[in-house]
């Protein structure tokens, strides 16, 4: 660590950008955040918007006619989107365990160098991220062969691995668990089942965190599954919702007149602009609010990734 | 010596650690098989006459060779030049604003006085890496629709026609190389952070003590200690140049036909071919993309090795 640019060491405030440059530094970076912030609140304040005004006078950065109608609607209303809030969550919760154990069981066979079918699964893992089969022989192969069509699975099982993080696991294995640790484990007569579970993977917190970490965002964002796999809207993440929502704004009225409630009194009075928007600030908030506490991992991940392996 | 000789001897037998290792990378293998493996041979679909009706082993064993026809087909359509002119041509400016953006902001973000403030900045500008594809399309539809969007407004309030921007193909490639730098920039800004931060601070230390300047310190300091992971992420990039951020081109421009000609990019067309079910097509391009890809990543990778082989990939 002390080998490392601390910004606090004392050399650093002689070898400082001058206040000028530092001012216009700020001012650029300044542009760029709002820039990366600002849409994500005009779509908040649109969600927040009366259906009136929206009619009125459009979308706007800041609501003209403050209210919660569209988050009322989807609490009371909104079965479907509570479904495909179920979904997502459903999705992400195992999706990510699944792909943690795959990843990290993976990589961690690859880390111990004595294991005889080293090279051969090193190949396994190295060829996909190469060459792969295209998107028309994987769809095929998921849907009609492995039947994962109209399944949940088919939103689990294609994503779970990765041959990055299997490579980012065998990195943080080998560099940081010592052999000594493992072959004192070997000799005291544990398997190896029981020194993965118990000793390695109980000391390999932050990579545990980091794999997890990007497979929670990548299940939680994914919609390209859905579009690929899932007609049945009962199986809709929230993410395929608001996807036929934005070609659609009437996909939810249609769904809730099943119901036994008149379809043209729902169209009628259901905020939908706003429900639009509101289901996008389902998606984005949970993100929003975990990320700034967790980007610590990602940033000591890439770290570990950017190791070459 | 003796102890070198023992292990290699124990080394060829199988142990029983062999045994428990292979079981527990088994489940990862048979999902490498099913999930990547398999589609590979799959590629044959693209030579022959596929029907979808039926099991699928048999459809892939009884349906008909029939070479290259399907290849004939997509290069006879008007498509295939389009889609490979805007794939490879959105791609190099990807590759070039990719590298030079966050780079030089990464090398900004570090020299900032205030290190709270640079936390802050980097935070807010890696939010966008974290929204889906469908969220950023009703962020720019927020902006660009036609008759609520805000750039509309805007517009209007300066006294000028709004514009149906879903319809104006002109201004798209600005937008799709916009909006991606938009996504990625906070994300590969810390990609190069990471590395910065990670170097060693004597070389700056005597290069302050020989009176370097801020400009020389990271022309002849920074930039040559990055040169390896910007030659990995060149290749990465130089490697993908036939495959696309499918959402970028079909969830951002919301599948406008005016604007097929700017925005469809192979990756979309085979998920188009796929959906309206010209599957002959469809594989023969998907087939061409892969196959392309491996070629662009093992060429790549080989003049990097040829140029300085302690950055190559492989």
């Amino acid at each position: 660590m002390s080998r490392q640019t601390g910004y606090e060491s004392g050399l650093e405030k002689f070898n400082r950008i001058g206040k000028g440059t530092n001012v216009i530094f700020h001012l650029i970076f300044i542009i760029l955040a709002l820039l990366c912030l600002i849409p994500v609140v005009v779509v908040l304040s649109i969600s927040l918007s009366s259906e009136a005004s929206i009619r009125e006078t459009g979308y706007k950065i800041l609501p003209t006619v403050l209210s919660g109608d569209a988050y009322n609607y989807i609490v009371k209303q909104g079965s479907m989107i509570m479904k495909a809030l179920g979904v997502s969550v459903l999705v992400t919760v195992l999706g990510t365990f699944i792909g943690v154990l795959l990843t990290t069981s993976m990589g961690y066979a690859l880390s111990r160098p004595k294991f005889k079918l080293n090279g051969l699964l090193t190949w396994v893992v190295f060829i996909p991220m190469i060459f792969n089969g295209g998107l028309v022989s994987s769809y095929y192969i998921n849907s009609s062969l492995l039947g994962l069509k109209d399944t949940i699975w088919a939103l689990i099982l294609p994503l779970a691995v990765s041959s990055f993080n299997v490579i980012i696991c065998r990195t943080f294995f080998k560099s940081t668990i010592p052999d000594g640790l493992i072959e004192s484990a070997e000799i005291d007569g544990a398997g190896q089942f029981r020194i993965f579970f118990m000793m390695v993977l109980p000391i390999s917190l932050p990579v545990l965190a980091t794999i997890g970490l990007f497979l929670c965002f990548s299940y939680w964002n994914d919609w390209f599954q859905s579009m690929l796999y899932i007609d049945n809207q009962n199986l809709y993440s929230l993410q395929a919702l608001l996807n036929s929502l934005m070609s659609n704004v009437d996909a939810l009225a249609r769904n809730a007149s099943t119901m036994g409630v008149s379809y043209a009194q729902l169209v009628a009075t259901m905020p939908k602009e706003s429900a639009r928007m509101a289901v996008a600030i389902m998606i984005v908030l949970p993100v929003a609010l975990a990320y700034p506490f967790f980007q610590q991992y990602f940033i000591s991940g890439l770290t570990i990734g950017a190791v070459k392996g | 010596m003796d102890a070198k000789v023992t292990r290699k001897r124990t080394r060829t037998r199988w142990r029983k650690h062999d045994t428990e290792l292979t079981l527990l990378a088994l489940p990862t293998t048979v999902w490498y098989l099913l999930f990547s493996f398999l589609p590979m041979f799959g590629v044959i679909i693209a030579f022959k006459d596929f029907k979808i009706h039926g099991g699928f082993i048999d459809n892939v064993v009884n349906s008909a060779w029939i070479g290259f026809k399907n290849f004939e087909f997509l290069f006879k359509s008007n498509d295939a030049w389009i889609v490979i002119r805007n794939t490879v041509g959105y791609n190099i400016i990807f590759i070039i604003l990719g590298i030079v953006l966050p780079v030089t902001l990464a090398l900004m973000v570090g020299q900032l006085h205030s290190r709270k403030a640079a936390k802050v900045y980097q935070t807010m500008m890696f939010l966008p890496y974290f929204l889906s594809w469908v969220v950023v399309s009703a962020v720019v539809w927020a902006f660009l629709s036609f008759d609520k969007g805000i750039v509309n407004q805007i517009l209007s309030s300066l006294g000028q026609d709004p514009k149906n921007w879903y319809m104006e193909a002109s201004y798209w490639p600005y937008f799709l190389v916009f909006m991606n730098m938009w996504k990625g920039l906070g994300y590969s800004m810390v990609v190069y952070l990471a590395t910065i931060t990670s170097m060693d601070s004597t070389y700056y230390e005597a290069a302050v003590i020989d009176g370097a300047s801020k400009w020389q310190q990271t022309r002849y300091i920074t930039l040559p200690l990055m040169k390896f992971v910007i030659v990995l992420m060149f290749i990465l990039s130089v490697g993908h140049i036939f495959s696309t951020d499918f959402g970028l081109f079909f969830q951002v421009p919301r599948d406008s036909n005016s604007l097929y000609n700017v925005s469809t990019t192979i990756d979309v067309l085979v998920y188009k071919q796929l959906k309206t079910a010209t599957v002959g097509m469809a594989s023969a391009s998907a087939f061409l993309q892969s196959v392309l890809g491996c070629a662009m990543i093992l060429t790549a990778n080989w003049v990097v090795r040829k140029v300085d082989r302690e950055s190559a990939m492989i």
